[in-house]
C-alpha cells in the first residue's frame, strides 16, 4: 500500500487555516458542535489538525496503534471522554472526525487535479487514516459511557439502601425497587453492620416499594432474615400489599416462620411491644 | 495442645472463641464442652463468637453440633456476637442453624439464658 505523498502533506499544511474554517462550519451544520463552547471547539479542531500533521510528518504510517500516534490517541480519548460527560451521543462524537473528510477531500481534489490516479490513491490513504481515528473515538467514547453508567449504578445502589433508626433498638430498612442478588447483598451487609453498630434487637424490612415478589426475591428476603436471626436480632417484614400476599400464596412460598405485617405502623407497634414499651396519649 | 477455655459462671458455662477456629480445635472444644457439661451439670452454655471473623462449612456445622449436643444434655445454648460477614457466609453456605438461639452480645445472651432456665 502506498504511503501518503509528501506533496499531500504539504498541501495539508499550507491550507490548514482554510481547512479549519470549513471543518468548523461542517461541524456546526451537522450539529456535532452543539453544547460545546465555540472557543473549546476552535481549540480542539486546531489541536487535532496540528497533531495529525505532525503525526504524518514523522512518517508514522497509517497504523494508528503504533507509538508514533500515541499523542493523537490520547487527545482523542480526552475528547471523547469530555463528549460523553456532556451527554452527546456516539454519532455526534464521531462526526467530529468524519466531518473533516469533506473539506479535506475537496482540498486534495484541488491539489491533484491533473493526476486522477494519484488522487484516488491519496484519498484512499487519508480516508483509511480518518476512519481508524474515528473508530478509536467511538471505542473510547463507548468506554467512557460505560464508566459513567457503572458509576451511576453504584451510586443508585448506595442511595437505595438507607437503614433508618425508628426507635432505640429498632432499625427499619425501606426497600424500593426490584431486589436482585447484588442489591440483596448490599442491603444485607449494610443492615447487618448497622445492627452490630447500634446493638438493635429488632430490624423491620419494609417491602412496600418492591413492585413484585417472585421466588427469587422471596429467597433473597429469607436469606436476609436468616442472617439477621443468626446475629441475634429479630426481623419483621412489613408492607406486604394484598397483591404481593396473593402472589406469595399462589407461588406456594414458605416464609418459614417469618413475622410479616401489612404496614410499617403495625410492625413498629409489634417491635415496641417486644421491647416492653407502650405508646400512650398524653393527657 | 491448643484449647479453647471453658469458664464456669454459676450454673452457666461460658465459651469465648478468641482465635481462628481450625478443625481440630473445634473437635477438641466439642469433646471438652460435653465433658464439662456432664461434670458440672450446667444449665446453660453461652458461646461468644464475636472475635471469629471467618468460618468455613465445617466450623459452621460444628457450631450447630455443639449447641445441639448441649441441648441434648439439658443445657440451654445461646450463640452470641456473630459478625455480619460470618452470618452472610453461613447463610450462603446454607447453614441456617435452625434451633440455635442467638443474641447480639454477651449481656443480652446471659439475660436470655437466665430467662430460659427460669421458664423451664
Amino acid at each position: 500500500m502506498a504511503a501518503l505523498q509528501s506533496s499531500t502533506l504539504d498541501a495539508l499544511k499550507k491550507n490548514q487555516p482554510q481547512l479549519l474554517v470549513e471543518w468548523t462550519h461542517g461541524l456546526e451544520t451537522s450539529g456535532a458542535a452543539r453544547n460545546i463552547k465555540e472557543q473549546d471547539l476552535k481549540q480542539q479542531t486546531s489541536d487535532f489538525l496540528q497533531l495529525i500533521v505532525s503525526g504524518l510528518e514523522n512518517g508514522n504510517g497509517q497504523n494508528i496503534t503504533t507509538p508514533g500516534w500515541e499523542e493523537i490517541r490520547q487527545f482523542l480519548e480526552k475528547l471523547s471522554h469530555s463528549r460523553a460527560l456532556l451527554g452527546q451521543d456516539s454519532q455526534q462524537t464521531a462526526s467530529f472526525i468524519f466531518s473533516l473528510k469533506g473539506p479535506l477531500f475537496a482540498l486534495l481534489q484541488n491539489h491533484y487535479q491533473d493526476s486522477p490516479a494519484l488522487l484516488a490513491e491519496q484519498l484512499w490513504e487519508i480516508s483509511e487514516l480518518l476512519d481508524a481515528l474515528g473508530m478509536h473515538v467511538i471505542r473510547t467514547f463507548q468506554k467512557s459511557r460505560e464508566a459513567v453508567i457503572k458509576r451511576q449504578q453504584e451510586e443508585l445502589l448506595e442511595l437505595s439502601t438507607p437503614v433508618v433508626k425508628l426507635w432505640d433498638g429498632v432499625l427499619a430498612l425501606p426497600m424500593i425497587g426490584t431486589l436482585d442478588s447484588q442489591r440483596t447483598q448490599v442491603v444485607m451487609e449494610s443492615l447487618l453492620q448497622r445492627i452490630v453498630d447500634t446493638g438493635s434487637e429488632i430490624a423491620i424490612i419494609d417491602i412496600t416499594g418492591v413492585p413484585t415478589v417472585d421466588t427469587l426475591v422471596a429467597q433473597h428476603l429469607l436469606k436476609t432474615v436468616t442472617a439477621i436471626r443468626l446475629m441475634g436480632a429479630d426481623c419483621i417484614i412489613s408492607g406486604v400489599r394484598p397483591q404481593i400476599a396473593q402472589t406469595i400464596v399462589h407461588l406456594g412460598l414458605d416464609l418459614q416462620g417469618v413475622v410479616t405485617k401489612a404496614n410499617l405502623a403495625d410492625a413498629l407497634k409489634l417491635a415496641l411491644t417486644r421491647l416492653g414499651l407502650t405508646v400512650s396519649k398524653a393527657d | 495442645m491448643e484449647r479453647i477455655p471453658i469458664l464456669q459462671m454459676g450454673d452457666f458455662l461460658l465459651v469465648t472463641i478468641q482465635v481462628d477456629m481450625h478443625d481440630q480445635l473445634a473437635l477438641t472444644l466439642q469433646d471438652d464442652l460435653s465433658e464439662r457439661i456432664s461434670r458440672t451439670s450446667a444449665r446453660g452454655v453461652l458461646i461468644d463468637i464475636s472475635a471469629l471473623d471467618m468460618v468455613d462449612s465445617f466450623i459452621g456445622r460444628m457450631i450447630g453440633t455443639i449447641s445441639g449436643l448441649s441441648k441434648i444434655m439439658d443445657a440451654q445454648t445461646v450463640l452470641v456476637g456473630m459478625q455480619p460477614a460470618v452470618a452472610i457466609t453461613l447463610v450462603e453456605l446454607g447453614l441456617t442453624l435452625p434451633g440455635v438461639s442467638t443474641a447480639l452480645n454477651v449481656e443480652r445472651g446471659m439475660k436470655l439464658l437466665q430467662e430460659r432456665v427460669r421458664n423451664q
